[in-house]
This record gives C-alpha cells, structure tokens and sequence, in this order.
C-alpha cells in the first residue's frame, strides 16, 4: 500500500523511544555497570570482581541453582494443577458457566500478590486458620508449622503464577474442534490415547506459553519468597534486593541480576526451542 | 470426556470434585482477608471476637481504621495517582505501537517487535534496577556536566511511572494488537479513497473500531500498576505506593487495617468483575 | 479529453512473479468498462496501482490526461466501491455518505443536499439514520455506490462488489447498475471473474489472464471473434479440443476427429466450437456445412438452456450441443444417433 511516509515516522517515533530509553539503553547500562567496581582506595576501575563475588561465595550460586530448580519444578506443578481446570472449563462444563469460570480465575490475578500472599500468611501461620481450624476438630493438638518453610512459598508461588498458566490454556483447548475427540472415541481411542494424542498436542502452544509467563513469574518473584519462605529458602531475587537496598553495593547487584536475565532468557529460549514456539506466540 | 460424550458418574463426579477444591484454593485466602477485616481484634488471627467496623473507622490509640489512617490513605492516592498516568501513557503508546507492528512494514521491524515483547519475559526485578542505574547515571551525567539537575530522573513519582510505563505498554500493544488483526483493512483503503488522509483514516475509522480495546487495556494497564511490587520497590521515593506501604507494614506492622485495604481491593476488583459480566451480557 | 483513463506499459512485480506484464489500454469518458478475468489474474492489482493504493513498478497512469506518478489514493479523481464493500459500521447511511464531503471541506449545508440527493438517486430516502449493518445487501451495496459518487469522481472503480449477493438480487443489481451508470453519466471500472456481469454491463470488456490483457473488444465481438484461446475458453462457453495435425485444410483432432476448414496460415493447437454452433440434423444442400455422426449420451434439462451431451462417433470426443428452443428435437432419446453439422466459420482454431 503506498502511503504517505510522515504517519510512519508519527507511528515509529514514539515507539522508537519507549524502546531505545527505556529498554535497550537501561539494559545496555545494567551490563556496563556489572563491571564497574570500586577498589578499597575508592578507585573506580572495570573488572570481573563483582562476578567473582558472586562464583566465590556459596551461597550465592547455591541460591542461584536452588532459585533455577525451584522455579522450573513449580512451573511444572503449575501445568499438573491447572491443566485439568483448564479442560474443564473449555470442554466440560456447560458453556453457559465456562466464562464465569475464566473471571473467577482473573479475580486473583488482578487483586494483586500482595494481597493474596498477605491471605496465605494468614492462613497458614501457627495461630493462622488452617492450624486453628484443625485444632478445634480435634485432628492436632499442637499447631503444625507451616509458615515460613519451603513449603509455604511454594503454596504462595503457585497460587501467584498458576493461574497465568490456565488462561492461554483454555485458549487453545478452545479451539480444539470437539469432533476430533468424538471422531476418536467413535474409531475406539481411549482417554489416555486421546489425551496423549490429540488434546497434549494441539494444546502446546498455550502450554508453552503459559509455562514461560509462569516460569518468569516464579523466578523473578520476591514477595513469596521474601513473606511466606522460611530461613533456609532464599531466593536469588532477595539476592538482588539486598545488594541494593540494604547494602547498596549496586554494581553486584548488577551483576546479579545479569546473571538472573541470562538464567531465566536461557530457559524461556530453550522452552521455546524445544517446543517450536516463537516468543510472538508468547504474547497472545 | 468432553461435554458432548457421555460419561461414567465416578470421572464426572471426581472432576468436579478436584475443581471444587481448586475453586476453594482459589478464593480461601481473599475469603480468610475479607472476614477477618471485621473481626473485632487487635490480632489478625482467630478467634472470631464478632463483628466490628473498626479497622475502617476507628481513631483511638490502638485501633487507627483504614479511612483515619492518613499514611495508608496517602499511599492508596499515590498508586491511583501513578496506576492512571501510566494506564494513561501506554495506551497511547501501546496502541501507536500495536499500529506500527501491525500495518507498517520496515527494515528492522522483527528485532524492534522483539524488543517490544522482551518485558514480557524479563523479570520484573531487572526492570526496575535497569531502570534505576541508568536513570542515576543519566541523572549524575547531566548534573556534573551541564550542570541540570532533572529531579524526575530520582527515585520517586515519575521515575515510577516510567518503569511502569516500560512494560505496561507492552500489554496494551497486546491487547490492542489482538483487536487489530480482527480490523477490515480495506476500511482505511474506503477511507483514503474517500479522501481523508492517512492520520484522518486512523482518527476517524480504525480508532472507533479499536476503542473498546483501548479501554479494556486502559482498566489492565491500570490494574497492572496498582498492583506492581517488583519493578517499584527499586524506583519509589519518599512516598510509597499501595503495595509497597503493604510490604513493609506486613512485614514489620502488621493490624487488622491491612485486611480492611485488602477487602477494599477485593471487593474494587470484584465490582469490575461484574461489571464486565454486566457489559458482555449486553452485547 | 476523450480518453478519461490512459494506461501504459504497466507492470507491477512481486517478489515471486509478476502480477501486472505491461498492460496497455485506454477507457473512453462516460463508459462502462470492465476488466474480467480469472481470480489470480492480475485484475486486483490493476485496480489497486489504478485507485494508488499499490504503486506500479514501471509503466504510466494517466486520469484526464494527469499523470498519477506518486499521487496518493486520497487525491485521486477516482473512487472505489470495495468487494466487501468496507461500509464504516461505527457510522450510519448519512455520515457514510458524508465521510468524503466533509474531508473535502464542503460547507454543512452543501453536504446536507448532496446528500440527500444522491440518496434520492440511490432509492435509499429515509434510510439516513439506519445503522448501516441494519441494511440488507442491495440496500449496503447503493450506500456503497453513493458514497463514492456523492464525491463526483472522474471514474468509479469497482471490485466485484456483486460477489457477495445470492443469484436473484446479483441479477437485479446488474441492471440496476447499468442504468445508474448511464443516468449518471460517470465513467465506469469494472472488475470481475464473472463473464455474464461482464458481458451484461459494460461497452467494453478487457479480458485479463496472466498479467496481460488478451483482447479488449465489446461484448458482442469477444463472444462472436475471440481472439485468443484463453478468451475462447474463459468468455462464454465452448467445446474444446486438442488439435493433433491441420494438413490439406483438413484439422484432425486428438482423438481423431476429422473436420475440414479452409485457408489457415497457422498450424493450430486448439479448436473450439460453441455448443449453440451445432446444427441438429442439417440440410445437405447447406453450404460450407461440415457434417458428422454423434451418439446422445444424455440430455441436460435447463429450460432455455437445455444442452445434449453427446459422444462424435468418429472419435469418441465429447461434445455439449444447445438444443433450439422450439419443441422440434424434444423426442431425442438417450442412445440416438443423430447428424450435426457446423459452419467452418464457427470452428474457431488457435495456436498456443
């Protein structure tokens, strides 16, 4: 279509400097600053130290793998939960109930993390309901603890991401035609068969991903982590929030959170290699 | 096994077993907050002392309720005040960018969509503290050597919205972008063939068409602010928004008036909820 | 000006082919002429390097004897009546009308009246608040028409606009078309896959195959003298037959079918015959008459149109062969073998 070119610049303009100032050049800046580092003398010069700090000191790289591991384990934990709610809701229940069904499941989404991770810690602590509840119907005498241990951030992780996972789900089981699975069932498939054959497969895009939306989510989280985990589950995010607001060593904390960007963009390009998905595909 | 097939009694009934419980999951903590919003105590915790509107209306020495909390109060304005500029600035520049992408071709589009969609897959941490050194670099540059000193490039309100504004009007180019693709492209050709110009094409037809969009990716872009912690902490001042008020006072301060705001929240969100019941009814 | 559109040398190239190989042609002012071809043809692109939305890659547009080099579509003399017609649906019939006045700045009260007017002209008065999927299709596909002439273009393009209409009201608006055009006076582009609105509509028919033009001639001619196979074929209907030998003025098909026909300077690929060229039972004092043997395969009931189908006895060819509208062959059976013969004229032969 010929078109006259100034709308174009009027289009590309903005766009241009949304992108260049506020994505390209502050990432360019993290990078540049994961090298500055200030001797003891107070002399600024460029080097690896911050990076070393971070391969020299166990911990770090411990909570870095742990950080890795963890999220990739609940991302998965997140498909076995919301997968069946997601074929329930597309090609189970009436139609008439399935879109009240996919609200309910924004409700959380939109009332925000904190607030939601504020209703687990009440729930979950050692005066908390669920302990309080047991105790009344007499199963424990004493509180279980909950609170503040691996188990309580997955809880929270989980409740905070999962549902990300459903919605793009319920998209593409959508357009999944029912007389596919009917036709199957007609020529003697079995569950397991159509579900392994027929409904997995056409259902990997929104697997995939719901699985990096979840994925990024849970490894770029600090409230969870920070409010519901215990003393021993640190999180690599609480890594970088010290570096910055408590020790106000900025440039390791660019540095860590170099080696966060790598981490998590590595997984989401191998998630979408192995799956065959471009990262547009992400996006709707 | 889908709705159209028949099914033995124990898959239906242990389906809907499972998303009974997974419906309880889901709403048990927003359920624990509301209640126990109104439980006349100065605990967050069973048990029930009965009903009270403390934690919105009192002012005493050791019950200060949400609406007499001036701070709190002070911190809602702030992230209203901060979600609306920036729902405000990426629909603009979501919906300039979702035009761009989706009628323009250019050398270089792939890699600047690329660029568009990366907030989408970069944490929210490295976001903020992208955002935060170079923001402090430009800040220090400026100052030391043209003597400027540009007070939105600190941490604070504006440096907020920016950061915000950084991926905010990625889901708007989403959301809008989506709305799009479902556009008659010969509408424009009608239009310019009816003699507007390109802009007068875009203002007067394709904008129309895109409007429920735009406000659909307004109240998310909205939401998305009121609702960010991530990217904030790094870039807030001296006033806090809502979530990071909430971070700090669960983490060191925590009454019952925390439940009185989440309740709030819970029930602002549930009322658009229905609202967008209410509204796809109608069409 | 006599030549209201003059169009040179066009061509336009796509990365993988090209659509448009150097189109030559001229419409006289006032006419209605269509571009008909084959979908894949060319024809879209034609009209979009026409209107300015799709930019020629060599070649010249003339309108009123301007040249349309690198002149945007909104300030063309011409308008275009869509294929989907792209009716606004956020406005109503009035402000769809009104759309291009207003950008041209007309006065409140002047695009008030010409608009009513042209809606009085359309048979839409009264309609100026409906929403405009409120229409049914005739009725969306005058708006259509109005609000692009309300602008008073030299030329009014428009692509297959009828497509979209079932048979009936597609019949209908074939000639209501014709006679709005003529009332008005404004010059017509038509472009189209269908030989029958083609045909019925317009003074002139370009017929276009493959990125060219293959024979711009009136209705009557491109029935009657087609100049090519592609028009032979496309234009109307015909019985086609490979051509294996012409020697001794004598064409002998494929499959052996032997017919004579005189004076070719060409040795031709293809022959084809009309189904109405047919003669059924000849006399055979005719003259120049070429007679053969057929064997009727089965009648093909259509009212007016009622066809046999039938096997050339002599070759096993397959032939269509109208039946005149008169009740003289109506005890023709299934099995009959009958005498038909053709005039040399209707044989019409090509080399690829």
């Amino acid at each position: 279509m010929k078109k006259s070119k100034y709308v174009f610049y009027v289009l590309l303009v903005p766009v241009l400097l949304w992108l260049i100032t506020l994505i390209v050049l502050p990432h360019i800046e993290l990078f540049l600053s994961s090298f500055r580092f200030e001797t003891d003398e107070g002399e600024k010069i460029i080097s690896l130290a911050n990076y070393m700090a971070f391969f020299s000191d166990e911990i770090y790289w411990r909570t870095f793998l742990n950080t890795a591991v963890y999220s990739i384990s609940i991302t998965f934990l997140a498909f076995l939960v919301t997968f069946p709610v997601a074929f329930y809701i597309s090609k189970v229940v009436a139609k008439k109930y399935s879109s009240f069904l996919t609200l309910l499941l924004l409700i959380p989404i939109w009332i925000g993390e904190l607030v939601t991770i504020y209703g687990w810690m009440i729930l979950l602590g050692d005066n908390g309901v669920i302990n309080n509840f047991l105790i009344s119907i007499g199963l424990i005498d004493t509180p279980i603890e909950m609170l503040y241990t691996d188990f309580s951030m997955t809880i929270g992780l989980l409740y905070m991401s999962m549902l990300f996972m459903i919605v793009p789900i319920v998209s593409t089981l959508e357009s999944l035609d029912d007389s596919l699975i009917e036709a199957a069932s007609d020529l003697g498939a079995s569950k397991w068969t159509i579900f392994t054959k027929i409904i997995i497969p056409h259902s990997m895009p929104g697997i995939t991903s719901g699985g990096i939306i979840v994925f990024m989510l849970v490894i770029g989280d600090y409230v969870a982590p920070n409010l519901l985990g215990g003393k021993s589950s640190l999180w690599f995010t609480e890594q970088i929030y010290n570096k910055f607001l408590a020790t106000f060593n900025w440039n390791e904390g660019a540095a860590f959170g170099f080696l966060l960007l790598i981490l998590s963009s590595a997984i989401i390009w191998l998630a979408l290699r192995a799956s065959g998905q471009k990262l547009e595909r992400v996006g709707s | 096994m889908i709705r159209s097939l028949p099914n033995s009694p124990i898959y239906k009934y242990t389906f809907r077993l499972y998303i009974a419980l997974f419906y309880i999951f889901l709403v048990m903590p927003l359920v624990v907050i509301s209640v126990l919003a109104f439980n006349d105590s100065n605990f967050i915790a069973l048990p029930w002392e009965g009903f009270s509107l403390d934690w919105f209306f009192a002012d005493t020495d050791d019950r200060l309720g949400l609406f007499a909390d001036e701070d709190l109060l002070l911190s809602i304005w702030t992230s209203i005040e901060t979600a609306f500029v920036v729902a405000f600035m990426s629909s603009i520049v979501g919906t300039i960018a979702a035009l761009l992408f989706e009628e323009e071709k250019f050398r270089f589009k792939g890699l600047l969509y690329f660029l568009a969609l990366s907030p989408l897959v970069i944490p929210g941490v490295i976001l903020g503290i992208s955002i935060l050194i170079s923001s402090t670099t430009a800040g220090t540059f400026l100052d030391n050597k043209l003597g400027i000193d540009l007070e939105w490039l600190a941490p604070g309100f504006w440096l907020v919205v920016i950061g915000q504004f950084s991926f905010c009007s990625t889901y708007v180019m989403l959301l809008v972008g989506a709305r799009l693709k479902k556009f008659d492209r010969t509408l424009e050709e009608a239009a310019l063939s009816l003699r507007a110009t390109r802009l007068e094409a875009i203002r007067l037809v394709t904008i129309p068409f895109l409007k429920p969009a735009i406000i659909s990716a307004f109240v998310v872009a909205f939401l998305i602010s009121f609702s960010n912690f991530n990217t904030t902490i790094f870039l807030v001042g001296s006033d806090p928004t809502l979530p990071i008020d909430l971070y700090s006072r669960i983490k060191f301060s925590s009454t019952p008036v925390l439940n009185a705001v989440s309740f709030m929240i819970v029930l602002f969100i549930s009322l658009i909820a229905v609202i967008n019941i209410v509204m796809s009814r109608k069409k | 000006m006599k030549h209201i559109l003059e169009v040179k040398n066009l061509r336009r190239e796509f990365k993988e082919f090209t659509a448009v190989d150097g189109v030559d042609f001229f419409v006289e002012k006032g006419g209605f002429f269509s571009i008909l071809g084959p979908s894949g043809c060319g024809k879209t692109t034609l009209l979009r390097m026409i209107s300015g939305f799709q930019e020629e890659s060599s070649g010249e547009i003339l309108i009123n004897g301007e040249s349309m080099k690198g002149v945007p579509p909104e300030k063309r003399p011409v308008n275009i009546v869509f294929q989907n017609l792209a009716l606004f649906p956020m406005m109503n019939v009035e402000e769809n009308v009104a759309f291009g006045l207003k950008r041209e700045n007309v006065s409140k009260e002047d695009i008030a009246k010409r608009v009513k007017k042209m809606l009085k002209r359309v048979g839409l008065e009264g309609y100026e608040k409906k929403k405009v999927t409120e229409l049914s299709g005739g009725q969306r596909q005058r708006v259509a028409i109005a609000r692009s002439l309300v602008l008073k273009p030299k030329i009014l393009l428009l692509d297959e606009p009828l497509g979209a209409l079932d048979r009936k009201l597609r019949e209908h608006m074939k000639v209501e078309l014709k006679l709005l055009q003529r009332e008005i006076g404004t010059t017509f582009i038509y472009i189209t896959h269908d030989q029958s609105e083609a045909l019925v509509m317009s003074d002139k028919v370009a017929v276009m195959n493959k990125g060219i033009l293959e024979q711009i001639d009136t209705p009557q001619n491109l029935y009657k003298n087609p100049k090519t196979a592609f028009v032979a074929s496309f234009v109307g209907e015909s019985n086609s037959f490979d051509v294996k030998s012409y020697e001794n003025d004598t064409i002998v098909t494929e499959n052996g079918w032997t017919i004579s026909k005189k004076g070719l300077d060409f040795v031709p690929t293809k022959l084809f015959v009309r189904p109405e060229a047919f003669i059924i039972n000849p006399d055979d004092d005719m003259d120049s008459i070429e007679t053969t043997k057929i064997k009727i395969k089965t009648v093909l009931f259509d009212g007016a149109n009622t066809k046999l189908a039938a096997i050339i006895n002599q070759s096993g060819d397959e032939v269509l062969i109208s039946l005149p509208q008169n009740a003289q062959f109506e005890d023709l059976k299934v099995g009959d073998v009958i005498k038909i013969g053709v005039h040399f004229d209707d044989l019409k032969c090509y080399k690829d």
